[in-house]
C-alpha cells in the first residue's frame, strides 16, 4: 500500500502532541495507492497514485475522530432526551464528507440532505455549533430554529429534509456560480434511495444541457432507511444513473479515494459541466434514533463493515505504516478530540434557548415595519424581524 | 393466574371456556390505540375486497414507518402489501392510474409533508379526472398517511394539510381523532369510488381509545361527511378536528369547573364539510371558536367563519367568531418556540373566555 515514503528528520515542539511526546523522526510526505475506481463514460479517470502529507493525514484523522465522536455524543444526548425528534448519525460515512473537503475550496458550494452533521462541522461549524443546534438552543449554528436536519453556513445550504429536494437546489447553485463567472462548483449529495426520486433525473437533463459546475454525488451507504439499494432501484450501478453524465465509483471507506475522485471531478466539471459520483459506503447507526437498523441487515453485516472497512482504521493504517505518526500520537489525538467534544457536549446542554419573540422573527426578508405575526390565538400579535 | 395453580387442568380449561364465553356476551368495552385501528380497518378491507392494495415507501418489510401495516405484508403478501422506491410523484400517479383501470389503491404517503412531492397527481389527476371525464373516469383510491404537527422535526416536517386538500373540489378529506374515527372512516373511505385524502395524525398512533363492541366489528362504517358531538354544553361551541379535539375536550373539562358548559364537535370531514351539526350548534350556544393546527390564513377555521356569515347561525352569534390555529410561522426545532407556534388547552380557554367575556 505505502509505495514510497519521503523520510525528513522533524523534531516536533513538545506543544504539537502533548505531554506524552517522545522525540521521534516523521516521514512528512508519501505516495499511496487508492483502492480502484470504476468509471463511466470517461477515458481516464482519477489517479490511484496520491500523495498526502503527514499535516494532511493527520487532519483529516482528527476531522473524521470528531465527527465520529460527535455523532456518538448526538446518540447519547437523544437518549438522554437533550434532542428530540429525527436524528441522522454519520458514523460510517465520515470518509466522505473529509475527503470532499479536502479537494475544494470554502467557495465551493455543497448542498445536502438530513445527515448533515459531519458535512456541517467539515464546512467549518464548530463541533459547539452543531450540537447546540441538536439541542435546539440559541448558540447553534441556526438558533435551534432548524435542528438536526437543517443546519447551514457559508456556501453550506443545508440540511434538507425532503428527500431529493436538495439535487435541483444544487444544480441551481451550480447556475448561479456560473452565471456568475466565478470558478466554483457546488456538490450536490444524496442517498441510495434519494437517487430514484424524479426531480433528480430532471436536475441531470438540465446540468447536462448547460454545462453547469455541479458534482452529483450520490452517498451509497446501502439502505434507504429499511430499503435495501438492491430492493429500491433497478439499476443499483448509481454512478452510471446519470445516463449521459459521466461517471465515478469510488471506495467511500478511502478518505484518499475520495479526495482524488472529487479533485478530478472538480477539474472536470469546470471544463465540461457536471459529473456524478458513487461513493461506497455504510452507515453504522439505524436510518433515524428510533430504527434499530438491525431488522432489514444483519448485525454480522454492520460488524464486518466496521472490522474490515472503517475509514478511520483504514486511515490509521496508512499514518502508522508510512511513519506519520506513532499509535500514541493518534491516541493523544483521540484524547484530545474527546474533551473537545464533550466540554461542547456540556455546553451545548446548558446554553439558553432563543428568547420567545424570536418565535416571529425570520419569516421574510424586510417585513414591512408594521407587519405583525398572529400566534396561536387572537391575542397573541407579535411583530416581526427579518 | 396465581389462583389458577393447583387446579386441576380440566378446571382450568373450564375456566378459561367460561371466560372466553363471558367476553363475548356482555359488552366489555375493548382498548385499540388509533394504529390498530388503522391497521384493521386496512386488513379488513384488504380481506373484503380484492381490488384493494396498499402501496408506498417501506409498508411492507419494515411494517411502515410508524407501523401502520404492521403484519400485513406477511399476511397479505407481495401482491397486496407493495413497497415502493422513495418516488412520491411516481408511485402516486402510478396508484392514480391503477384506480383509474378499476382497482382501489392506498397510497401510503409516509408523511403528507412528502405529498407535496406528488401534490399535482392528487390534485390535477385523481380530484379532477372524474369531472374532466364528464363522468366516465372514476378514480376510487385513497391517499393516506400522517399528518400535522410532529415532535421537534422543525419546518420541514411538521405542518398540517387539512386547509390544502381541503380547498380542492373532487376530493374528500378525512382527518380523524379518535380510534373509532380511524377504523370506521377509513373502512368507508375505502370503500369510497371517490379520491379520499386520510389525514392520519402523526402523534396519535400509540394513543388507546375505548372501542365499542360494534366498532370492533368487521362491518363497522362512519359516514364521510358527518361529524360527531364529542361533548354536549349550552355555552359554547368549539369545533375542531384530529388531534385538537381532544385538547379542546381537555380545555372543556377545565372549562366546565369555572361553570363554562362547552360543546365539542369533531369534524371528522374536512371536505364535505358537516355545515349542519356546527350551524345547529352555535344556534343553541351563541358562540363559536374554532379549533386546529394548522395555519390561520385560508385554514378549516377561516372557512368555518365564512360558512356560519353566509349561513343562518349568523344572528345567533352573541360574539364574533375567534380562531385558535398552529402560529403563522414554519415550524421551529427549539422546544419552547415549538410549543408556542402550536395551539394548546390554554389558548382555548384563552379564546372561550373572551368570546363569553369572562374576565
Ligand atoms: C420526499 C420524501 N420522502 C420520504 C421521506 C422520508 N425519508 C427520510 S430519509 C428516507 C430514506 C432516504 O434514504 P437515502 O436517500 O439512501 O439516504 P440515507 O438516509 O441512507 O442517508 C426517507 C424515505 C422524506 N424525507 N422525503
Ligand atoms: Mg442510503
Amino acid at each position: 500500500m505505502l509505495s514510497a515514503v519521503r523520510q525528513r528528520l522533524l523534531i516536533l515542539p513538545k506543544s504539537l502532541l502533548g505531554s506524552t511526546y517522545q522525540a521521534n523522526s516523521y516521514a512528512t510526505e508519501a505516495t499511496f495507492k487508492t483502492s480502484p475506481y470504476k468509471l463511466h463514460l470517461l477515458e481516464t479517470g482519477p489517479s490511484t497514485e496520491v500523495t498526502m502529507t503527514r499535516d494532511e493525514g493527520l487532519q483529516y484523522y482528527r476531522q473524521m475522530q470528531v465527527i465520529r465522536r460527535m455523532e456518538t455524543v448526538a446518540g447519547n444526548l437523544y437518549k438522554a432526551k437533550a434532542i428530540r425528534g429525527f436524528c441522522h448519525l454519520y458514523s460510517g460515512q465520515e470518509a466522505v464528507c473529509t475527503g470532499m473537503e479536502a479537494a475544494i475550496t470554502k467557495e465551493d458550494a455543497v448542498i445536502t440532505a438530513y445527515r448533515a452533521h459531519g458535512w456541517t462541522y467539515v464546512r467549518g461549524v464548530s463541533v459547539h455549533g452543531v450540537l447546540a443546534e441538536l439541542t435546539g438552543r440559541a448558540t447553534g449554528c441556526t438558533q435551534g430554529k432548524g435542528g438536526s436536519m437543517h443546519m447551514y453556513a457559508k456556501n453550506f445550504y443545508g440540511g434538507n429534509g425532503i428527500v431529493g429536494a436538495q439535487v435541483p437546489l444544487g444544480a441551481g447553485i451550480a447556475f448561479a456560480l456560473k452565471y456568475q463567472k466565478k470558478n466554483n462548483v457546488c456538490l450536490a449529495l444524496y442517498g441510495d434511495g434519494a437517487a430514484n426520486q424524479g426531480q433528480l433525473f430532471e436536475a441531470f437533463n438540465m446540468s447536462q444541457l448547460w454545462k453547469l459546475p455541479v458534482i452529483y454525488i450520490c452517498e451509497n451507504n446501502g439502505y434507504g432507511m429499511g430499503t435495501s439499494a438492491e430492493r429500491a432501484s433497478a439499476n443499483t450501478a448509481y454512478y452510471k444513473r446519470g445516463d449521459y453524465i459521466p461517471g465515478i465509483w469510488v471506495d467511500g471507506m478511502d478518505v484518499l479515494a475520495v479526495r482524488e475522485a472529487t479533485r478530478f471531478a472538480k477539474d472536470y466539471v469546470l471544463k465540461n459541466g457536471p459529473i456524478l459520483i458513487e461513493t461506497a459506503t455504510y452507515r453504522y447507526s439505524g436510518h433515524s434514533m428510533s430504527d434499530p437498523g438491525t431488522s432489514y441487515r444483519t448485525r454480522e453485516e454492520i460488524e464486518s463493515v466496521r472490522g474490515k472497512r472503517d475509514p478511520i482504521f483504514n486511515l490509521k493504517e496508512k499514518l502508522l505504516s508510512s511513519g506519520f505518526s506513532t499509535e500514541q500520537d493518534l491516541k493523544n489525538i483521540e484524547s484530545d478530540v474527546r474533551k473537545e467534544v464533550d466540554e461542547a457536549s456540556e455546553k451545548a446542554k446548558t446554553d439558553p434557548e432563543l428568547p420567545l419573540e424570536e418565535l416571529y422573527n425570520h419569516i421574510i426578508v424586510d417585513p414591512p415595519s408594521d407587519m405583525r405575526v398572529r400566534g396561536c390565538d387572537v391575542t397573541i400579535s407579535a411583530p416581526t424581524k427579518g | 393466574m396465581a389462583a389458577c395453580r393447583g387446579k386441576s387442568l380440566l378446571t382450568q380449561q373450564a375456566w378459561r371456556f367460561f371466560q372466553r364465553n363471558f367476553s363475548q356476551t356482555t359488552p366489555v368495552a375493548a382498548q385499540l390505540t388509533v394504529r390498530d385501528a388503522l391497521n384493521a380497518a386496512i386488513d379488513e378491507e384488504i380481506k373484503r375486497d380484492p381490488r384493494v392494495f396498499l402501496m408506498g415507501e417501506e409498508v411492507a418489510h419494515y411494517d411502515g414507518a410508524y407501523k401502520v401495516s404492521k403484519n400485513l405484508w406477511k399476511k397479505h403478501g407481495d401482491g397486496r402489501i407493495i413497497d415502493t422506491p422513495i418516488t412520491e410523484m411516481g408511485f402516486a400517479g402510478l396508484a392514480v392510474g391503477a384506480a383509474m383501470a378499476g382497482l382501489r389503491p392506498i397510497c401510503e404517503f409516509m408523511t403528507f409533508n412528502f405529498s407535496m412531492q406528488a401534490i399535482d397527481q392528487v390534485i390535477n389527476s385523481a380530484a379532477k379526472t372524474y369531472y374532466m371525464s364528464a363522468g366516465m373516469v372514476p378514480v376510487p383510491i385513497v391517499f393516506r398517511g400522517p399528518n400535522g404537527s410532529a415532535v421537534g422535526v422543525a419546518a420541514q416536517h411538521s405542518q398540517c394539510f387539512a386547509a390544502w386538500y381541503g380547498h380542492c373540489p373532487g376530493l374528500k378529506v378525512i382527518s380523524p381523532w379518535s380510534a373509532e374515527d380511524c377504523k370506521g372512516l377509513l373502512k368507508s373511505a375505502i370503500r369510497d369510488p371517490n379520491p379520499v385524502v386520510f389525514l392520519e395524525n402523526e402523534v396519535m398512533y400509540g394513543q388507546p381509545f375505548e372501542m365499542s363492541e360494534e366498532a370492533m366489528s368487521e362491518n363497522f362504517l362512519l359516514p364521510i361527511g358527518k361529524a360527531k358531538i364529542e361533548r354536549a354544553g349550552n355555552h359554547i361551541t368549539l369545533v375542531a378536528h384530529s388531534r385538537l379535539v381532544g385538547v379542546c375536550l381537555d380545555a372543556a373539562k377545565e372549562l366546565a369547573g369555572m361553570g363554562v358548559e362547552c360543546e365539542v364537535i369533531n369534524m371528522r370531514t374536512i371536505r364535505p364539510m358537516d355545515e349542519e351539526t356546527i350551524v345547529k350548534s352555535v344556534m343553541k350556544t351563541n358562540h363559536l371558536v374554532t379549533v386546529e393546527g394548522g395555519w390561520p390564513q385560508f385554514g378549516v377555521g377561516a372557512e368555518i367563519c365564512a360558512r356560519i356569515m353566509e349561513g343562518p347561525s349568523f344572528n345567533y352569534l352573541d360574539a364574533p367568531i375567534l380562531r385558535v390555529t398552529g402560529a403563522d410561522v414554519p415550524m421551529p426545532y427549539a422546544k419552547t418556540l415549538e410549543d408556542n407556534a402550536n395551539p394548546q388547552a390554554g389558548n382555548i380557554i384563552r379564546s372561550v373566555k373572551k368570546s363569553l367575556n369572562i374576565k
